[in-house]
């Protein structure tokens, strides 16, 4: 993070040292002041950025900022995901920064992953001087147009008088009801231009209004119908943690005997190890959450959105269930899958509403030993024969027991995200740090540059693929200069394991453009980013690893050699039956 | 190698009896057959503001909802634009337009009109004028004024129902039609009733 004191050029190379007696003549106030003091106003403490030509006018404003500290990434597409951690693990909306065209359009990726996941993010990014737009000028990309489909909103600022509000009403959308991302684009001139304009604080349009409290009499319903069900299961989606939920949740399901599932985003929501949990169901959920979501006459769904990796074919997904749904986005409820009792609120204070309502706790008992029978049928085992590589399960579990409870997980995506979900026990909100909806490869370092940044005191891994890794690894070069202790540990298959897995399953085995043959030493490449490098292979090397990796004060980079044959199960194939997951390839 | 997991396999699994439809609805597997689709109006009250229209069009080809016609333009308010959206769709369908266009910042109502509602549009058509008497009687037939003639055609304006100015264009037809140019639907709710929804104001807004 650059303070002001240390970059501003003190020395003979770079500049003349500035006399301290001799004031610099007060600097004009413009369209950039206002858009940095709407920053302040905001609270913000950090923003994650690439300089450029368009975007120079709010840097330079920047640099008097003693509120806000800009943290130099290396690509783009970094900030946009660091930003997107930062406001998972703080709750706060992150903010990056980049230039005009190809700035803008390399922040794109990481803007989608964030409206997909609903992560709040406030992008600004420069733009041509106003006069040549619409002319094909140089790095000009018509930003707001590709930007519309995956923003909440988007603005295109139309003056210096207005441009400090715009940035304010960015930032309160961002945050506000279901969070998501939202971006300002700033015309050059209109960020040099003068103005005495003093931007508020956050706001959201008069027009824009959430329901936070569900309707009364749907509530009463829904909790009869509860009460009533002989099998019923709480899903727990990503609003529960974007909702700051997790405690409701908790009370609601031991209050009333209801066993829970987590859809991937929500993992931490709820704890792993509780009697009532069953973990994360989907694709590559367990089999007893499966087993649950499948035989359940009551689901329960508070702030997911039914995405198809969770319910596979939307024929068979909990086909036997009358749905309540809890959303404070009135759009999700009926989109994929029909609300029998639609609860449009805010999550925290649904549940309450539940719990109030509920006038007796279900008859859960023969559910609950069905479900814990499904645990024992279908546990979470891996064999790790001597005469075989290093299992990537065994690196992860390994890890969990070697960190702090409250550490931080980010991932790419991919297998290794997969071992990193299925064998770390999460019992905590906002320490799962993924890329789910978008399913972004490379998410994993950037995000734990954001993670570490948002949480300096917490432990953070972020566990990579080889090909994950190779996406962002450029971002190490960040992490060494901000001297962030973050280990990356990379689960080396020397293939796009995911695509390869699928290959196999799917296209008898042609493995076309999965295989790497050749990887680059990743250790190495680690230290001459100036980071510790690591490299295991064997069972019994594992354990010092982990402790020299976590021990190094820095950025330490883990590179695991593991089983490249190594598949990810249980797996419902694309649009499958849930209930049908496959535990091997010959169930596919 | 890859060994799996323990367990049961598929085919030892106890299997629920229902089945939803691709709607995400629990159906009788016999009986549910695929929703019907209709024709619906829907009237959108927008901030009268650059690219607000773009966000509208763009979110029914990004969400491939149907769209047969829409129609935009100032109302009596400066700073507000309407919007007439003409959709066919299925009633599950019609439900998430509506919902989507109210989370876009710039929506401030969405409504769908009544089938009693006022709905017009407007076509110009131009037609061979080799018989200019025989066109006259048609268009007044059809309540057409002529706004343009020259010795080779006339253009005449048609006002109405949907269903109108197709029957009016077929019957230009057997003069030989040259060029047509149709707006889309232009629509008001009929009497005292309001065509932009005041009863749940933005309380489902996201």
């Amino acid at each position: 993070m650059s303070e002001r004191a240390s970059t501003a050029p003190t020395d003979g190379a770079t500049g003349e040292a500035t006399p301290a007696e001799d004031e610099e003549p007060p600097r004009p106030r413009t369209g950039a002041t206002s858009v940095v003091e709407a920053l302040e106003n905001a609270g913000v403490e950090y923003c994650f950025g690439v300089q450029g030509g368009a975007i120079m006018p709010v840097y330079d404003a920047l640099y008097d900022s003693q509120a806000v500290r800009h943290v130099t990434m290396a690509h783009e597409q970094g900030a946009a995901h660091a930003a997107d951690a930062y406001g998972i693990v703080s709750g706060e909306p992150g903010v990056c920064m980049a230039t005009s065209g190809p700035g803008a359009t390399n922040l794109v990726t990481g803007i989608a992953d964030a409206s997909m996941d609903s992560d709040p993010v406030v992008a600004l990014t420069g733009q041509v001087p106003t006069e040549f737009v619409g002319n094909d000028a140089f790095q000009e990309t018509d930003t707001t147009g590709v930007t519309a489909p995956i923003t909440k909103t988007n603005y295109f600022a139309s003056g210096a008088d207005t441009v400090g509000d715009d940035v304010s009403e960015a930032f309160g959308l961002a945050a506000a009801g279901r969070p998501g991302p939202t971006l300002v684009d700033l015309p050059k001139d209109v960020t040099q231009d003068e103005t005495d304009h003093e931007p508020g604080p956050p706001t959201t349009p008069d027009t824009y209004q959430v329901t936070e409290r569900a309707d009364p009499s749907a509530v009463r319903e829904a909790a009869d119908t509860i009460e009533a069900a002989n099998k019923p299961l709480l899903l727990v989606g990503g609003g529960v943690i974007k909702g700051d939920a997790s405690e409701e949740v908790r009370q609601f399901a031991n209050t009333y005997d209801v066993p829970v599932t987590t859809t991937m985003p929500a993992v931490g929501a709820f704890p792993e190890d509780h009697e009532l949990a069953l973990e994360m169901a989907g694709m590559h959920g367990t089999g007893y959450a499966n087993m649950a979501i499948t035989h359940t006459d009551c689901l329960v769904a508070v702030g997911c959105r039914f995405d198809d990796r969770l319910t596979g074919g939307i024929e068979t997904f909990a086909p036997d269930a009358e749905v309540v749904h809890v959303d404070i986005d009135p759009a999700e409820i009926s989109k994929n899958v029909k609300a029998d009792y639609p609860l449009v609120g805010d999550a925290a204070t649904v549940v309450t509403q539940l719990d109030e309502a509920m006038r007796a706790t279900p008859e859960t008992k023969k559910w609950r030993a069905t479900c814990q029978q499904w645990k024992s049928e279908y546990p979470m085992d891996y064999a790790t024969p001597d005469d075989e590589p290093l299992k990537p399960q065994f690196v992860v579990e390994a890890f969990d027991e070697a960190t702090e409870d409250d550490a931080i997980v980010t991932t790419g995506v991919g297998q290794h995200q997969m071992w990193a979900v299925q064998y770390w026990q999460y019992t905590e909100p906002r320490t799962w740090v993924s890329s789910h909806g978008l399913g972004t490869m490379g998410y994993g370092l950037p995000a734990a540059i954001g993670a570490k940044v948002a949480a300096p005191d917490t432990q953070v891994v972020s566990f990579e693929g080889d090909g994950s890794f190779l996406m962002t690894m450029q971002e190490l070069s960040v992490a060494v200069r901000e001297n962030l202790d973050i280990t990356v540990v990379v689960l080396n298959n020397e293939h796009i394991g995911m695509v390869r897995q699928w290959q196999d399953a799917f296209y008898d085995r042609r493995r076309m453009a999965s295989e790497y043959h050749w990887c680059p030493d990743f250790a190495t490449l680690a230290e001459g980013f100036g980071a510790k490098g690591i490299t295991v292979a064997e069972y019994d090397e594992v354990a010092d690893a982990i402790t020299e990796a976590l021990e190094y004060d820095g950025p330490a980079v883990l590179d695991c050699y593991i089983d490249p044959e190594e598949n990810v199960y249980p797996m419902v194939p694309s649009g499958g039956d849930n209930g049908q997951f496959a535990l091997e390839e010959g169930h596919l | 190698m890859s060994s799996g997991l323990p367990g049961p396999a598929p085919t030892e699994r106890p299997t629920p009896e229902g089945r939803r439809n691709k709607q995400g609805i629990r159906i009788d597997p016999e009986v549910e057959a695929e929703p019907a689709t209709r024709r619906a109006v829907i009237s959108v009250l927008v901030e009268h503001e650059p690219g607000v229209l773009s966000k509208v069009s763009g979110l029914f080809s990004r969400r491939q909802f149907n769209i047969e016609s829409l129609t935009v333009g100032p109302t009596e308010n400066d700073s507000r634009a309407r919007i007439t959206v003409v959709t066919e769709e299925s009633d599950p369908g019609i439900d998430q337009i509506e919902k989507q266009l109210r989370k876009q910042i710039p929506v401030i109502s969405v409504k769908e009109l009544p089938e009693n509602a006022i709905n017009r549009e407007l076509a110009l058509v131009k037609v061979e004028a080799e018989n200019p008497d025989q066109v006259a009687a048609v268009a007044e037939m059809y309540d057409a004024n002529t706004v343009d003639a020259c010795p080779e055609t006339v253009t005449v304006e048609i006002t109405g129902s949907r269903q109108k100015i197709a029957a009016a264009v077929e019957t230009f037809e057997r003069f030989g039609v040259h060029e047509v140019t149709r707006t889309g639907t232009a629509a008001l709710a009929r009497g005292s009733e309001s065509t932009t929804d005041d009863t749940t104001p933005q309380s489902t807004n996201q």
